[in-house]
């Protein structure tokens, strides 16, 4: 390419931008208690931070009750390194597709992390002190000369500067020919759902080199193929069932009593096709891209590509409510099929109280509703405008009508700039928004939000 | 630009105006060019126009769904979800296409033009990759045959050279045109294309070259296993599936690489396409069975390069030569 006299002028911000690929999150999850919150990246790295504890006495000081703090890095490491299946002659990505916490049983903080193969248990803990005084031992860990060692010491436990150790636990290989794109706690603590395009397998996590597979929906002939698995949850409080979402937009629920394999659902909740509004892209939008049980076990959360709906788990005719997040784009499918868009798959989530749900759109949009009122609000996850303490504020989509100052026109939204993966803390009013390579992180503190951002 | 403006409206004119009924007089209006017959009166003029704005817009869809199948990130394997959507996309085109007439017509026109074209049998078996050449070369060229969408078929609509047509049909790429004539691409059979299809084009497709080459390589179903299937008949268009959908489960030993064929990509013009998928189409080359390539290969000469989007090279370049420097 380039002659030698045109090297000087290489565009350097193409090679920043080029560079940071691998640190493009792709996942975003809070622990049980909120304290920690978890990211992976398309490098295939977790990056755990942890909130702030701050001492009463500063926050009576400034007015405000309870915890608040912000989070910072409490750890980072390599989950999954590129991998090549030797067989088919494909690389496996260390893309991380998702980050499932488990819940809390010692000091010590377990989290399960997948790429498109392999499923791993980690364990994160601290350790705050250290053995010294061995008597074979020096400081450095070298081995003592015997000679030299006149008289016997007990070792002693010494405070030392807190160290995160992480190291993996277990490793859930093979069980997976296609790519998994969901991971599942279940209620027992004892197990977990992995899913991917044809099937879903429960794993024990004390156990490895086994799984059971729950649900198998490959055709004996593959040519027959017209539906694979797009998502799959564990109910919150019942461990014997699940839900599974399918891209031809329906939701099964599996009861894992009725039969070991779990084939034949137990509901399916569907919502009939407008016969009005079919048009060639009708099938593509109506995939779901992911399914989230509200906190209470009652309803399910789904997402397709225009909108998020929220279904009654004992009405499967049709969805209770329905959101249209960015309706706007109806009229543009064929160019978002054309650029590839329209496969983007938008993560949404509850809030603690199930009163609210929340979820990515383009330009760096997202979407909040509150079920209550049925009304929306758009805002904005953008670095010039997260400065801390800054007020969060609506944005606004032109589609006609009087346009007024702030309105962003549809065709200037770029597409580009896409909120897929979010997480809302299980308690409190705190978001989590990953937007590329950047973390936003905003709190909710008596209508005032409150920003502040990473960046890998 | 101008294309998916274009194709925007089309859409909204077609939801506005099309109960299911009208879609009957489709494969009829397409006998008649659309500029003929000034007794026609404005209204009938206007829907005829629009219908075949619709065809035009379902082809162009189809055409797209199919490049897309075809686009192969080789590295790494393809998303399953994406290619199952597509692929029921074509599906839904193709059903219509047969609802409408529109299908039978394109088939058996392009039996005829086979029957002219005296291909061999053996032709029908080789990753080719069937194009036609814009407005200079129409109704020169003489058909080339090709399979049906098949994982190594692309069905695009312009010709090139035949080491192209090799490249092309592992990388998938295409440059197509939207026309009328653009449904001899997606077809039953190895047939060649009828000349005097080509002289319905109408003008408006000009553009189309720059947004179909920009279509992200993305992944697909592989586009060289089980070619042993593709060896033996084909074309089905179910066989889309079973190509597209079957990679996953195969495993195929990979030959090791033939010098014959690497060769064969050096002349390649590089401007095409992704330089990435060039590359990894080179990797994956060997696994197509290069002896089927050769032999088609041996016999056509090269035939002069369609219009190009170099505009397109220094980007694929430096797209290029930063993956060798972050290593990647």
């Amino acid at each position: 390419m380039g002659e030698d006299t045109e090297s000087s002028k290489v565009n350097h911000s193409f090679l920043r931008d080029y560079v940071t690929e691998a640190d493009v999150i792709s996942t975003v999850e809070f622990n049980h208690t909120g304290d920690l919150l978890a990211t992976g990246d398309k490098g295939g790295r977790v990056v755990v931070f942890q909130r702030e504890t701050v001492p009463k006495g500063e926050l009576e000081q400034v007015g405000e009750t309870g915890e608040s703090g912000e989070y910072n890095v409490y750890s980072t490491f390599q989950s999954h390194e590129p991998d090549f299946d030797y067989l088919k002659s494909l690389e496996i990505e260390e893309k991380i597709n998702k980050i499932r916490w488990l819940p809390q049983q010692n000091a010590a903080h377990f989290l399960l992390s997948t790429n498109d193969k392999t499923i791993k248990l980690w364990k994160v803990s601290e350790r705050d002190k250290q053995p010294e005084g061995y008597n074979l031992k020096d400081e450095e860990g070298r081995v003592k000369d015997i000679s030299t060692v006149t008289s016997l010491q007990v070792p002693v436990l010494r405070p030392t500067d807190l160290m995160v150790e992480v190291r993996p636990r277990r490793v859930f290989s093979n069980g997976h020919t296609y790519h998994v794109n969901s991971i599942s706690v279940n209620s027992d603590g004892e197990t977990y759902l992995s899913a991917d395009d044809l099937r879903i397998n429960m794993w024990h996590l004390g156990i490895t080199d086994r799984s059971f597979n729950i649900v198998d929906i490959k055709p004996a002939n593959m040519e027959e193929l017209t539906e694979v698995i797009t998502a799959a949850e564990f109910h919150p409080h019942h461990c014997h069932l699940f839900v599974y979402s399918s891209s031809k937009g329906s939701l099964r629920l599996c009861d894992m009593r009725a039969s070991a394999l779990c084939d034949k659902h137990t509901k399916l909740f569907e919502e009939p096709e407008d016969p009005g509004s079919r048009s060639f892209f009708s099938e593509i939008v109506s995939s779901v891209s992911d399914v989230k049980f509200s906190h209470n076990g009652r309803y399910l959360l789904t997402r397709d590509y225009l909108t998020a709906k929220v279904w009654d788990l004992h009405m499967e005719k049709g969805p209770v409510e329905t959101y249209q997040v960015h309706d706007y784009l109806r009229t543009k499918l064929c160019s978002l099929y054309e650029n590839d868009c329209i496969f983007d798959k938008f993560e949404c989530v509850w809030n603690s109280s199930d009163s609210v749900i929340m979820t990515g759109a383009y330009n760096s949009f997202f979407r909040m509703f509150d079920r209550e009122t049925g009304r929306g609000v758009t805002l904005e996850a953008w670095r010039e405008t997260s400065k801390p303490r800054a007020v969060l504020r609506t944005r606004r989509i032109y589609t006609g009508g009087k346009r007024r100052r702030g309105d962003v026109g549809v065709d200037s939204l770029d597409f580009t700039k896409k909120i897929l993966h979010m997480a809302w803390h299980p308690e409190e009013n705190i978001i989590a928004i990953a937007s590329t390579n950047n973390l936003y992180i905003f709190q909710d503190r008596s209508l005032n939000a409150c920003a502040h951002t990473h960046t890998h | 630009m101008r294309y998916s403006y274009q194709r925007r409206t089309c859409a909204i004119a077609r939801a506005k105006m099309f109960p299911k009924g009208t879609k009957r007089k489709f494969s009829d209006s397409r006998e008649e060019p659309v500029a003929g017959g000034e007794d026609v009166n404005q209204s009938s003029l206007a829907a005829v126009r629009m219908l075949s704005s619709y065809s035009l817009q379902r082809q162009s869809l189809l055409d797209m769904s199919l490049i897309k199948l075809q686009l192969c990130h080789m590295l790494v394997e393809p998303n399953l979800c994406r290619s199952v959507l597509i692929a029921n996309t074509v599906r839904q085109i193709q059903e219509e296409m047969t609802q409408d007439g529109t299908w039978q017509i394109m088939t058996q026109a392009l039996s005829a033009a086979n029957a002219a074209a005296q291909c061999s049998a053996d032709r029908l078996v080789a990753t080719e990759v069937l194009c036609r050449q814009t407005e200079a070369a129409q109704g020169e060229q003489v058909p080339k045959p090709f399979p049906v969408v098949g994982s190594e078929g692309c069905p695009a609509e312009e010709v090139l050279e035949e080491e192209e047509e090799a490249a092309a049909a592992e990388v998938g790429m295409t440059m197509s045109t939207v026309s009328p004539q653009a449904p001899t691409s997606y077809l039953p059979g190895t047939f060649g294309m009828d000349p005097c299809w080509e002289e319905e084009e109408t003008g408006e497709d000009d553009d189309d070259d720059d947004e179909e080459e920009e279509e992200d390589s993305e992944e697909c179903g592989s586009g060289s296993e089980g070619e042993e299937r593709e060896r033996d008949s084909l074309v089905e268009d179910t066989r889309t599936a079973e190509q597209v959908f079957g990679t996953f489960e195969i495993k195929n030993p990979a030959p090791s690489p033939d010098p014959a064929l690497e060769e064969l990509f050096s002349d390649v013009d590089a401007s095409y396409y992704d330089l990435d998928t060039v590359l990894t189409g080179m990797q994956s080359v060997p696994k197509m069975g290069p002896y089927d390539l050769l032999e088609s290969l041996s016999s056509h000469g090269p035939s002069p390069l369609s219009s190009s989007t170099s505009c397109r090279s220094d980007l694929n370049e430096l797209d290029h030569i930063m993956e060798i420097i972050v290593g990647s």
